[in-house]
């Protein structure tokens, strides 16, 4: 075999290499900062289908349906063959339909070649018949595991001062056994830090080959290796501090590699590329685009565009926008969450004169909250946006839990002793009565206690407030006029307000869910938005503040109050806070929308039990709320509720434009008045907010629905919680970042279709004002269209510029009541209008 | 009332064999005879053991079916029930009862629901045979299922590379622990010369007479039993199989590894007490091992990081505890212990996810920076070093490749110059010849009948040895298996007076598994061209079926209850004699061997990532 050699390419630079890996690794949070993005983000300056081809030649990454899925769907009619036959036409002319439909519709397309990662790496395997990654990964990992352990040890690493290396070598130094099995490598760690391609130059010896080893090695446990750079970049997001680097990740790794060989080859063994075959591909060169390649693009848009043309033709038919004349009875704001579109509508439906918003759920305040004893702050709005403020809760009245089976005395000699003599049979009965009445327990992730309702927040500033770790505590009045009014204007609440206007953020209470932080408000970084909900109420109640809103043309009617609350979306349960405050008058109405709230929290239950396999969806709304909630605190239950799952549209506008259409729980919703925001300033930053987080959330349903075994955590039924930081299968298993297949099998793999109603000129004008916004629009990660105000005229976003679109879909049914079709199926429903 | 006991083992093998003629898309009605069967036993033994407190709790025992009768051996299926009993069936019930329940809705949609409640049927036939087992035999079939349903149980996840390793590697030391109890039935067929029941055991001046003129054989046999106690209950040396059983769904990891099947070890301690009663050094020796397993596993307990892991080595620390307790003699204790223990780890099991919401909320209210241990008292070089040892888990996982199972790879790849053809070439005239001599027995010199056994047992060793470590060819590594049988026979058969129906009745069972195993391999060569053994193919993804089968074939070569053969196993070591111990050991390791070879066929072809589906399979390190 001639050894491969080159020496034609330009030198090895660490860190470019280190950057261009982080690049590429998986940017997941530890599991309490779990908080949507697009899982691919890394392809993201490229077009959507010339990024996921790429990503799958890569990777290995599954980015489309099988074949056969799309072709069944088309059989069952999901896909019409009218939208089909025009995507055909669209890319390859009227002259070629026949032909591509036949090879769409018949032709075989075996999945063909393997992914061009790892296959340098597999030399080892191949040409040495040695098992790397068997002898080094379980070591590594447990070790590094052990490092950033955030409270599951009881005997916690010794050093955790210092950087990963230099911890480890202060344990070698004084230790009488070794994480090594051999000499060298642990010499190398020893005297002195070996630079990387030290390292590589005995392992690899080449290297025009060091980047395609060091992706190799990185990408054969990417859930670690992500870990380890999203801890790099973001420290603050482990309480318990760690110093860790990528860099030193990959050092130890190296040497325990070196160290595996040593031991079973002795010092003397050549280095990889001395035995390559055949010189890898350039892991990131272009590979020509196949006609299978070009069949799946078709299918997939066929899929999204035979769903978005419905909602695009009920945009257009829905006549229910009637003008109200009559005075409301209150307005609610919500989160633009998809799961809070069937609350709105419900409520709208009991009462007829209520009025309902969607804005991100942070509702424009961004702040750290500290709980009253909590030794760290909880940063609640969305993650790119770090605040300068600080709110302190004050006086809390419930008592925190404790459960007894989390004691690690458990787990140790003596006490173990006892504690499985007696707290033993205490667990059969715990055990027992969960299975057969499960209750509210300590251990479950609840929304309710993220703030307690009775206690004070520190929400306006005093003089007499310290500024604490460079945060400003509270907000002073011109501060908090500026938030209300940026909610206000942006959402087109700036007139006839009702005596009572609701703010609703929402949180999740579950149980056995390690993933509980995607379950709250992802406006709120994964926590429950109940302090952002009673924050801008005491603002919006404040009267200095609506002295302020006046001089800027918001007049808020004195009899007018502003009520905080919480909604719970596995449970389906509301809290009000503060309403004791409440006018005499206002107490009364309060008394009856809280009844609404409470009817149309039973049907919103009953409309998700649907899909709930355990409930008969036919019984009466009370009964089925009943079991939504058991639901919530059963521990056997790995769906709790299906947070964002089936998400596919983005609807930035007014409520008129979708209020009579039925949708299914599919689109989040963001209220909007192109009337008061001529030029496209509120527009901005709602598209500021709304592109990524929208955007993260269903790109990360989209791809953890197309490769949920590379993409997405698998089944969690094996899960296993790793240093409280992540999960992963069994013991030795790599860390599975993305979403488990219990969250995503119902979702239709769909890249979000933004619709926003203004002028085309408008919105075009405003995604170009941002490159970071406007590159999701460009390379098509969102699909967007404008619907013109005034005509309901649609324009749909394509290569830089709107285009006229007629929707084909010329009918849609109509329903008169919700009730009996949510009891028909589980199944995703078309676009129905609501007569 | 003894009557009644084998419908408690009855029950659930109704159960298992009616649940796996349901249709696999029929969730609900699979779950719902997993329920309706665990629940009706519940209810069962709760009565009976009503009945029988107030009876006044009399030991019962009932000779059930004789299987075999030849002159001086007889193999009977026997049921035995005590205090021992009884806790361990309430215990299993309850917990099997609420995990059958628990797991209706959790497995909900997921691929292999079936295959999940058959398994968790299957298992707890084996456990009730094994608990209510009145003699070894009968314990022995019992211990037998339990360990193929742990195997499919861990492998349940059987397209991912890390379920299917550890699932071979948990195999691989439960079939050291069945030798044992094989090489312990075998000494004490010779100590009583008869199939003794645990009854019997009972009996004092029975046992101390036995004992007294034969201590030698007396202490063989404890520690063979104490071996496949320790295997089955993880304790040193082969503690780090425990945690790595965890790559099921969190409810079957519950009930097997923190609660029922980690306790037989236990359970088999319990009742074989009155045998070693006596014996001072076994008591001893017993208490040690769970003392130092229980100091060990503390140790390894304390700085694990993951929830799974805490609770397995935090369990086999209890474990250990409760070996102490039953060799000071407080078997009580130990039953009460083993209740508390086993209801604790399958609960904290079940709300381990728990843990990152749980623990996430202490560590927000109350950090501190620098948690204190009790660590912090020990010097710094002594806690450095105890705490990389505990992360190591000392060694213990490399422990086995190092002295084990290494070694025996090293034996095997030196006979890589065994081709299929030179096999057949060599060692089917040798057979021949073999059995040339084998009829003309009585013409042969006595020194060479005596040494003819061990030269065609270690033939046989060196066939199987091969299988096992064989790289490429599958078929190649079956045929071999089988000669192995052949030669075993072989040897066996010159130690006694030559007994056709009985090596009859050993190979019936693997000529005919043999024969459809190897059909089986041919099918699926031809259909998928490469069958290697050098990697996972994974072709179950593909070929449900025809894995199926092999599985059977496998379990019938390896003399599972499912054919005549395993009588036959158990009948073969009654004829070697109890100063054979070099025979014993090569045919005990021919099986241990034997055994691994079959699982690593198995798993190599039909399990792991499957081959051609690269794009829809989890990476290897998940």
């Amino acid at each position: 075999m001639q050894p491969f050699m080159e020496t034609n390419h330009s030198g090895f630079d660490e860190h470019r290499v280190i950057h261009s890996l982080k690049h590429y690794l998986p940017a997941q949070a530890p599991l309490k900062d779990f908080v949507h993005h697009n899982t691919l983000h890394s392809f993201q300056d490229r077009p959507f289908f010339d990024a996921i081809r790429s990503a799958s030649q890569v990777f290995g990454y599954k980015v489309a349906l099988a074949l056969d899925e799309y072709r069944a769907m088309y059989s069952s009619g999901q896909i019409s063959p009218v939208v089909l036959k025009k995507v055909i036409v669209g890319h390859k002319g009227e002259a070629r339909l026949e032909s591509w439909l036949e090879k769409l519709l018949q032709k075989p397309y075996p999945a063909t070649g393997t992914p061009r990662i790892g296959s340098l790496r597999s030399t080892w395997k191949k040409q040495y018949h040695i098992d790397l990654d068997s002898l080094v990964h379980p070591l590594l990992f447990r070790i590094l595991c052990s490092y950033l352990d955030q409270g599951i040890a009881i005997w916690g690493f010794p050093v955790t001062n210092r950087t990963f290396l230099d911890a480890l070598r202060e344990m070698e130094r004084h230790s009488f056994t070794s994480f090594f099995r051999t000499r060298r490598a642990r010499r190398l760690l020893l005297d002195g830090t070996p630079s990387i391609s030290e390292l590589l130059a005995l392992l690899v010896g080449d290297e025009a080959l060091y980047e395609t080893y060091l992706f190799d090695g990185q990408f054969a446990h990417q859930g670690w290796s992500g870990m380890v750079s999203a801890i790099e970049d973001g420290p603050q997001t482990l309480l318990d501090r760690r110093q860790l680097s990528l860099h030193d990740l990959i050092t130890f790794e190296l040497l325990l590699e070196i160290d595996a060989l040593d031991a079973h080859f002795g010092t003397q063994w050549q280095p990889l590329s001395q035995k390559l075959a055949h010189k890898p591909t350039d892991l990131f060169a272009n590979a020509p685009v196949t006609e299978r390649d070009e069949v799946l693009m078709m299918w997939q848009e066929a899929f999204e565009w035979s769903y978005y043309d419905q909602v695009l033709a009920g945009i257009q038919q829905n006549k229910l926008a009637r003008k109200q004349t009559l005075g409301k009875s209150f307005q609610a704001l919500f989160c633009i969450d998809d799961r809070e579109e069937s609350m709105r509508r419900y409520l709208e439906q009991l009462d007829p004169r209520c009025e309902t918003f969607g804005t991100p759920g942070f509702f424009g305040v961004e702040f750290f909250f500290q709980p009253e004893t909590g030794k760290f702050y909880e940063k609640v709005c969305p993650a790119p946006v770090t605040p300068k403020y600080l709110i302190k809760e004050q006086g809390r009245t419930t008592k925190k839990q404790k459960d007894v089976h989390f004691n690690k005395h458990a787990h140790s000699f003596y006490s173990g002793w006892l504690i499985s003599q007696t707290l033993g049979f205490w667990s059969a009965l715990r055990l027992f009565l969960n299975i057969f009445r499960p209750t509210m327990s300590p251990s479950m992730a609840s929304s309710f206690r993220h703030m307690d309702g009775a206690a004070r927040l520190t929400i306006e500033h005093k003089h007499q407030h310290a500024p604490e770790n460079d945060l400003q505590v509270g907000f002073t009045v011109p501060e908090m006029a500026d938030r209300v009014e940026g909610v206000l204007k942006s959402i087109g609440l700036v007139k006839n307000f009702a005596s009572l206007v609701y703010v609703v953020g929402h949180g999740s209470s579950t149980i056995n869910n390690p993933h509980y932080a995607a379950y709250d408000c992802g406006a709120c970084s994964g926590r429950s938005g109940s302090a952002n909900a009673r924050v801008l109420c005491y603002m919006a109640n404040h009267p200095q503040v609506r002295v302020l809103l006046h001089e800027r043309g918001i007049d808020i009617p004195d009899d007018t109050q502003f009520v905080g609350a919480l909604h719970d979306t596995t449970r389906d349960e509301i809290a009000f806070f503060d309403d004791q405050a409440l006018q005499v008058g206002n107490r009364e109405f309060h008394q009856l929308n809280r009844q609404t709230f409470a009817e149309a929290l039973d049907l919103n239950a009953k409309e998700r039990s649907r899909r709930f396999e355990s409930i008969d969806s036919s019984l009466t709304p009370e009964q089925i709320h009943d079991k939504v909630k058991i639901r919530s605190v059963s521990l056997f239950e790995p769906r709790p509720e299906l947070n964002h799952a089936t998400n596919a549209l983005c609807i930035v506008g007014r409520r008129a434009m979708t209020k009579g259409l039925f949708l299914d729980r599919r689109a989040l919703m963001n209220s909007y008045n192109y009337a008061i925001d001529p030029d496209g300033h509120y527009l901005l930053n709602i598209l500021k907010a709304a592109t990524p987080v929208c955007g993260g959330i269903n790109l990360e349903y989209f791809f953890s629905r197309m490769d949920n075994q590379k993409l997405g955590a698998g089944t969690k039924l094996p899960h296993n919680v790793m240093g409280l930081i992540g999960v992963a299968n069994g013991i030795d298993g790599d860390l599975r970042p993305g979403l488990p297949s219990q969250m995503i099998e119902v979702h239709d793999p769909l890249r979000l279709l933004m619709i926003v109603e203004h002028y085309p000129d408008v919105v075009l004008a405003t995604i170009q004002k941002i490159p970071a916004v406007y590159e999701w629009y460009s390379n098509n990660w969102i699909n967007l269209v404008a619907v013109h105000p005034e005509t309901r005229a649609l324009y749909v976003f394509k290569a830089g510029d709107f285009v006229d679109y007629y929707p084909l879909t010329d009918h849609l049914d109509a329903v008169a009541d919700v009730e009996p079709l949510v009891e028909s199926n589980g199944e995703n429903f078309p676009v129905f209008i609501l007569s | 009332m003894a009557s009644l006991l084998p419908f408690f083992v009855l029950l659930p093998l109704a159960g298992y064999v009616v649940s796996l003629l349901v249709p696999a898309r029929r969730e609900t009605l699979i779950s719902q005879i997993a329920v309706l069967t665990v629940g009706l036993h519940l209810l069962g033994a709760v009565l009976f053991m009503g009945v029988w407190l107030l009876d006044g709790h009399p030991t019962l025992d009932v000779k059930e079916i004789v299987l075999l009768q030849t002159s001086g051996y007889e193999f009977f299926v026997d049921f035995d029930f005590d205090t021992v009993t009884a806790v361990y069936l309430f215990v299993g019930a309850f917990l099997t009862f609420l995990i059958t329940r628990y797991s209706r809705a959790y497995m909900h949609r997921e691929a292999g629901y079936k295959r999940f409640f058959n398994t968790i049927l299957f298992f707890y036939v084996g456990y009730t045979l094994t608990i209510l087992s009145g003699n070894l035999e009968t314990l022995f079939v019992g211990w037998e299922i339990l360990g193929i349903s742990s195997f499919l149980l861990i492998a349940f996840y059987r397209d991912r590379y890390l379920p299917v390793k550890n699932a071979v590697k948990v195999f691989s030391l439960y079939r050291i622990g069945d030798v044992g109890l094989i090489l312990a039935m075998w000494m004490s067929h010779h100590l009583w010369h008869q199939n003794t029941t645990f009854l019997q055991l009972r009996n004092y001046e029975l046992v101390h007479e036995h004992l007294q003129s034969h201590t030698l054989i007396g202490v063989f046999i404890s520690v063979m039993i104490l071996l496949s106690a320790a295997v089955k209950s993880a304790q040193l040396p082969f503690s780090s199989w425990l945690p790595r059983a965890m790559e099921g769904p969190t409810p079957s990891s519950a009930i097997f590894y923190g609660s029922l099947s980690v306790h037989l070890g236990v359970f088999l301690l319990l009742r074989t007490y009155p045998f070693w009663e006596q014996q001072v050094s076994v008591r001893v020796l017993i208490g040690t091992v769970g003392l130092c397993s229980a100091l060990v596993a503390t140790g390894i307990a304390r700085v694990q990081s993951s929830v799974k892991s805490q609770i397995a080595y935090a369990s086999i620390a209890q474990i250990g505890l409760m070996f102490i307790e039953i060799a000071a003699g407080w078997g009580h204790l130990a039953l009460f212990h083993f209740a508390g223990n086993a209801f604790l780890r399958t609960y904290q099991l079940l709300v381990s996810p728990s843990v990152v919401s749980y623990q996430i909320r202490e560590q927000f209210y109350h950090f501190s920076p620098h948690p204190q241990s009790i660590e912090r008292f020990y010097p710094k070089k002594i806690a450095y070093t105890f705490y990389m040892l505990c992360l190591k888990e000392w060694n213990l996982d490399s422990f086995m490749y190092r002295f084990l199972w290494n070694p025996l790879k090293a034996v095997g790849r030196r006979l890589d110059f065994l081709t299929l053809n030179r096999v057949l070439l060599f060692f089917v005239p040798i057979y021949g010849l073999g059995l040339l001599l084998l009829v003309n027995e009585d013409a042969l010199a006595p020194d060479l009948v005596h040494a003819l056994p061990m030269v065609f047992s270690l033939m046989g060793l060196l066939m199987v040895l091969k299988a096992f470590t064989e790289r490429k060819k599958a078929r190649k590594s079956w045929v071999l298996i089988l000669m192995n049988h052949f030669f075993v026979a072989l040897a066996i058969s010159f130690n006694e007076h030559f007994r056709f129906e009985q090596t009859l009745l050993y190979l019936s069972g693997i000529v005919v598994a043999g024969i459809l195993g190897y059909v089986v391999l041919t099918r699926l060569k031809t259909l998928e061209t490469s069958i290697d053994l050098g990697r996972f193919h994974g072709h179950a993804y593909k070929h449900r079926l025809l894995a199926f089968l092999f599985l059977l074939c496998c379990l019938g070569v390896s003399g599972f209850p499912i054919t005549p053969t395993f009588v036959g196993e158990d009948l073969i070591f009654t004829h070697i004699h109890e100063n054979q111990l070099a025979l014993a050991f090569f045919t005990a390791l021919s099986f241990i061997v034997d055994g691994l070879a079959l699982i690593r066929i198995y798993a190599r072809v039909f399990l792991g990532p499957h081959v051609r589906s690269v794009f829809d399979m989890a990476y290897r390190s998940s």
